[in-house]
């Protein structure tokens, strides 16, 4: 059976993204590095009686996140400008949307095998159930993800053309990372209190609801920013 | 089967193109000659749909999926072999990479060989191919000979040749006046966003061309 047109051009560009990172490895071997070596900081540099591991762990985890994102979004339309890639993508017969979720996915997958390492060392740095509650836990992850690669995909194709695009990336990103920052952060910290699952349904729902209007919003203002 | 009207198109207070209209038939090949911010490479652009104009239009029969283009970039990532930037490309465009083509431009060897291990005018070859995996109706070539040999240049002129024909159109812009002229039907002299001359190159040689050319921009 042949997929639809939309679906082959989008796994196509997801595909060749993966493809061209994990042959060069540049950012997702820095966003790893950067996850280890922040937890390896927090972890040596915290008083641990000062404030509980319970309080810190999600906190120290979502920042952690947020900045390992900000390295791998930065690449995403980097690749592009090499050999000027970008307009033979824009030439071709693809929809502009397929270019945008083909990075999107390219994108999460990148940013997931960051949080895959990452998780485990803050169950170890902080020592905090993780694995009794891994399932809600990965579903606020994959919510709370998909929410700001969303937008930090659109960011990054909006800003790669700009003279200090990787310093401008995380300055028009971090505004909109904050909603879902904050839900993420306190459905996490009621998970990793061993909190009832029906207290984080309010956080997923809205977590959910910000990834439905901002893939849509970004689907629909993606072609402005890619085109001269 | 290719149309441009009133093109204009300024960078701030320059003006990039100044009214350019023309048209093209099936099997025309296009040459297009200026000295450097002639406008040349925005007319391309503009032609292609990358960039819209600030005024008139540019019209391509069968959209997007009919142009093949050759920019001053080979658009080709670094990271993938000739084999998987082919095979990407030709995805895009719902073909699977014409295999003769590799044959055709001499890089059967290089396939498999990522594209950042290749050199200059083997990077332009697969630019070249990477151009024609769909079989374009009408090719936009901005300075296409630049790094090549004197072989892969004579493969190139061949392979424009029989595009024109089959009936294609070719919009070549190029600083090289003897290898324009010896592909073009019609010859333009850009300059200051303006064709200074446009018309069929009707049996001129590559010497009187350049004359005519040295005197339109002077």
């Amino acid at each position: 059976m042949r997929l639809p047109e939309g679906v082959r051009h989008t796994w196509a560009v997801a595909a060749k993204d993966l493809l061209v990172e994990f042959r060069s490895r540049t950012g997702i071997v820095s966003a790893a590095v950067f996850v280890v070596l922040v937890l390896m900081v927090f972890n040596f540099g915290r008083d641990p009686t000062a404030v509980s591991n319970l309080v810190l762990a999600p906190t120290i985890l979502w920042v952690t996140f947020t900045f390992a994102a900000i390295i791998a979004l930065n690449r995403a339309f980097q690749l592009e400008l090499e050999n000027q890639a970008l307009d033979g993508l824009l030439l071709s017969p693809i929809g502009r949307g397929s270019i945008y979720l083909g990075k999107l996915i390219a994108n999460l997958v990148f940013v997931a095998i960051v949080e895959v390492i990452g998780v485990p060392l803050v169950a170890l740095f902080f020592n905090v159930e993780v694995w009794q509650n891994i399932g809600p836990l990965a579903g606020i992850i994959a919510l709370a993800t998909l929410g700001f690669v969303a937008v930090g995909t659109l960011f990054s194709a909006m800003t790669v053309r700009t003279r200090f695009a990787e310093l401008l990336l995380p300055v028009v990103l971090l505004p909109f990372m904050i909603l879902p920052l904050m839900w993420a952060t306190m459905a996490t910290t009621a998970i990793f209190g061993g909190r009832p699952l029906s207290e984080i349904g309010g956080w997923l729902k809205m977590l959910a609801g910000y990834d439905i209007v901002f893939v849509i919003v970004a689907l629909l203002l993606f072609p402005a920013t890619v085109n001269e | 089967m290719l149309l441009a009207e009133q093109l204009h198109h300024r960078f701030g207070s320059v003006r990039a193109l100044d009214g350019i209209s023309f048209s093209m038939r099936p099997g025309q090949t296009l040459a297009i000659f200026g000295p450097n911010g002639a406008g040349k490479t925005t007319l391309l652009r503009v032609l292609a749909g990358l960039i819209r104009p600030h005024q008139g239009r540019a019209h391509v029969e069968g959209g997007r999926r009919a142009i093949g283009w050759i920019g001053h970039q080979a658009q080709l990532y670094n990271q993938l072999t000739v084999r998987e930037n082919l095979r990407f490309w030709a995805s895009l465009y719902d073909v699977a990479p014409p295999a003769e083509l590799l044959t055709r431009l001499g890089l059967e060897e290089h396939a498999d060989r990522p594209v950042r291990a290749l050199s200059r005018g083997l990077v332009q070859r697969v630019a070249i191919a990477r151009a024609l995996v769909h079989n374009p109706a009408v090719l936009l070539l901005d300075e296409p000979f630049t790094g090549l040999d004197r072989t892969a240049a004579e493969t190139l002129g061949r392979l424009l040749a029989q595009h024109a024909a089959a009936g294609r159109a070719t919009v070549l812009v190029t600083h090289n006046v003897e290898e324009g002229t010896g592909l073009a039907t019609e010859v333009a002299f850009m300059r200051a966003g303006r064709f200074v001359h446009f018309g069929p190159r009707a049996g001129r040689g590559a010497q009187q061309v350049s004359e005519e050319y040295r005197n339109a921009i002077a």
